[in-house]
């Protein structure tokens, strides 16, 4: 604490006697204040997942309020995981995973790299760039849909101009080749600024005189680039990677305006299956059963990449 | 100004990375341009081959948007000449306009939501915030990994139960049960960010406001939030904004009363297929208030978007 005329005046009031010179007590304040926030976590977070692992073991059905609820046991997981198509699902899931991840860091890195070289305007150029994470992915895919129709979409034509193909002789969201692509390209669009920020956030925080001594010590730029940059900025983008892979292993509203899962169910995410299940075959002890799966999958994996997050930053 | 430094980029290679990201960001700013310019073409322009740049703008987008419109016969409407510019745009088309459509209606929804989950989040996040910041309380260090696996939780997964519970309580569709699903959704994030934000405020002022005889409570509205005013507004967007963009929620639990607009817009249809104009005139006027409050966070987009872990 630093010391000034306040701390000192504080120090020199015993805490007791200050706390209790009028109103409340600190306790009861404390309670007070963090008492309808407990309220409402409980109700919106933790009890609708303790009730999901209840249903988990159950056959209820939610369109079939009246019917008798049977405990199944683990019956429902059992089908999930022996089930051959929500294993691709899960693939198609993992395809669309690991490519954004990719371009997002690849393309990521580079431009907060770039930006980092402070060129002049380099702020207004960053806030534009940083727009499009920003929009609601509902509204985002409805108008990239636009964007890939085969005849009239601007995307299609773009691609037939620097190509010298037709526009109309591929669907990007109609072909089962393309389409897993196709979303893989508009989120990358969307969020790769949020790699770029995070990892500019990393540039930024290395202090000049690491680079001034290895100046001195005579390393190359290459040198340079590779044991001080890459290495300081690592946390940085390894805690980028965690975030987009949470959030795109739950991703839903963008794909489903894009794709709806098609054609066939090639860009059919878990979310997007998860959601056939629970909202339009309504089998919901099924369902939830499902959603415990997937809940515990990305706790599992988030565990473990923390662990080796948190081994990077020890370094 | 430092006359010579190892560190300072050469005027080269300013100017290269320079070019680089404007080339970037241009790029990536055509496909919302072209939403927005696809707001002011007549749909035969819209879905013209190739793709026009250079057209006749009108706001027949917007007058689709926000009117439904019926057909007539020719004698009614030589009998009733239209009467302002929008009824003008209709009748080119040999319409009149019947009433105004949902679009308003949604609109609203999201702001009434946005706004009143906004609020809520805030009022309880800041005194929670507060008592987290000032107080010892149990667990209180196990929030940030709390926050971070609620949201590894599908939303569609959270649906199910809160889709139950909704049915029972006669919240399902209605204006109350989306803001107060929305503040739960929000107020780990809100907590968090608070957090962090009356962290830095150093203890001494309110300990010497106590000392002057000021009660907690005086303490903390008249020393703590005025220095955390900052602090509460960005994370006050970020708040408006996720509530704004949510999808999974309302396209599960609303269906009239309380739909807000996102999962309205992609079902604008016109007449003989989608109305692109129109769908494209909602997005616009949907995103712009967002793209507006991003360049007014700017300074703190980072630590919103990170839940508090990264800073600058």
């Amino acid at each position: 604490m630093p010391d000034t005329p306040a701390t000192r005046a504080a120090q020199a009031t015993p805490a007791s006697v200050a706390r209790k010179i009028k109103g409340l007590s600190d306790r009861a304040i404390a309670w007070i204040f963090v008492g309808p926030t407990i309220f409402l976590l409980l109700a919106i977070n933790i009890f609708p997942l303790i009730w999901t692992i209840q249903l988990s073991f159950t056959n209820f059905k939610a369109n079939r309020a009246g019917r008798e609820i049977k405990n199944v046991g683990l019956r429902n997981y059992e089908r999930i995981l022996t089930d051959s198509d929500i294993w691709l699902n899960m693939q198609a899931t993992a395809h669309f995973l690991f490519w954004t991840i990719f371009f997002q860091v690849l393309i990521g890195f580079t431009l907060a790299y770039l930006i980092n070289k402070k060129f002049k305007g380099n702020d207004l150029w960053t806030t534009i760039i940083v727009l499009p994470m920003m929009l609601s992915p509902a509204v985002v895919g409805n108008f990239w849909k636009f964007l890939y129709q085969p005849q009239i979409g601007l995307f299609n034509y773009v691609v037939a101009f620097f190509s010298g193909k037709d526009p109309s002789s591929f669907e990007m969201l109609g072909s089962v080749q393309l389409a897993p692509w196709s979303i893989v390209i508009v989120d990358t669009w969307m969020w790769t600024p949020f790699v770029m920020l995070i990892c500019l956030a990393g540039l930024r925080s290395i202090p000049d005189y690491i680079y001034e001594a290895a100046e001195v010590d005579r390393a190359s730029k290459l040198r340079q680039f590779f044991t001080i940059t890459i290495p300081m900025v690592l946390p940085f983008l390894m805690l980028a990677v965690l975030f987009r892979g949470i959030e795109n292993f739950k991703m839903f509203d963008l794909v489903v305006q894009l794709t709806g899962g098609g054609p066939g169910s090639t860009t059919e995410l878990t979310s997007i299956n998860l959601k056939r299940e629970a909202f339009e075959k309504w089998r919901t002890g099924y369902a939830s059963a499902y959603a415990i799966i997937l809940f515990v999958t990305v706790f599992g994996l988030a565990s473990i990449y923390v662990k080796a997050l948190n081994k990077v930053k020890e370094r | 100004m430092s006359s010579f430094s190892v560190t300072e980029p050469s005027k080269r290679s300013k100017w290269f990375a320079g070019t680089m990201v404007i080339i970037y960001a241009l790029v990536t700013m055509v496909p919302l341009a072209w939403i927005m310019l696809t707001g002011f073409k007549s749909p035969a322009d819209a879905i013209s081959y190739p793709p026009k740049v250079v057209f006749e703008p009108t706001l027949e987008g917007y007058v689709n948007l926000f009117t439904t419109r019926t057909r007539q016969t020719p004698e009614f409407l030589e009998a009733n000449p239209p009467q302002t510019w929008y009824e003008e745009i209709v009748r080119e088309y040999d319409m009149v306009i019947a009433g105004p459509s949902k679009f308003g209606e949604r609109f609203l929804n999201s702001v009434i939501i946005g706004f009143g989950s906004t609020f809520l989040s805030i009022f309880l996040g800041t005194l929670a915030a507060y008592a987290f910041s000032r107080f010892k309380i149990p667990f209180a260090d196990d929030l940030l990994f709390f926050i971070l696996s609620t949201r590894m939780m599908p939303p569609i997964a959270v649906a199910i139960p809160i889709f139950l519970m909704y049915r029972q309580l006669g919240l399902s569709d209605t204006h109350l049960g989306m803001i107060l699903l929305y503040t739960g959704v929000n107020i780990s994030l809100a907590v968090w960010l608070l957090k962090g934000f009356i962290d830095e405020i150093p203890l001494e002022y309110e300990e010497a406001a106590l000392i002057d005889g000021y009660t907690r409570f005086q303490a903390f509205y008249k020393v703590v939030l005025p220095q955390a005013a900052t602090g509460i507004a960005s994370t006050a967007i970020f708040c408006l904004i996720f509530a704004w963009n949510e999808y999974a929620f309302a396209v599960l639990l609303t269906s009239g009363t309380a739909q807000t607009a996102p999962p309205f817009i992609p079902t604008i249809i016109g007449v003989g297929g989608l109305d692109w104009p129109a769908v494209a005139a909602g997005a616009t006027i949907f995103l712009l208030p967002v793209m507006i409050f991003t360049i007014l966070l700017r300074k703190h987009l980072l630590r919103g978007i990170t839940f508090g872990a990264v800073r600058k």
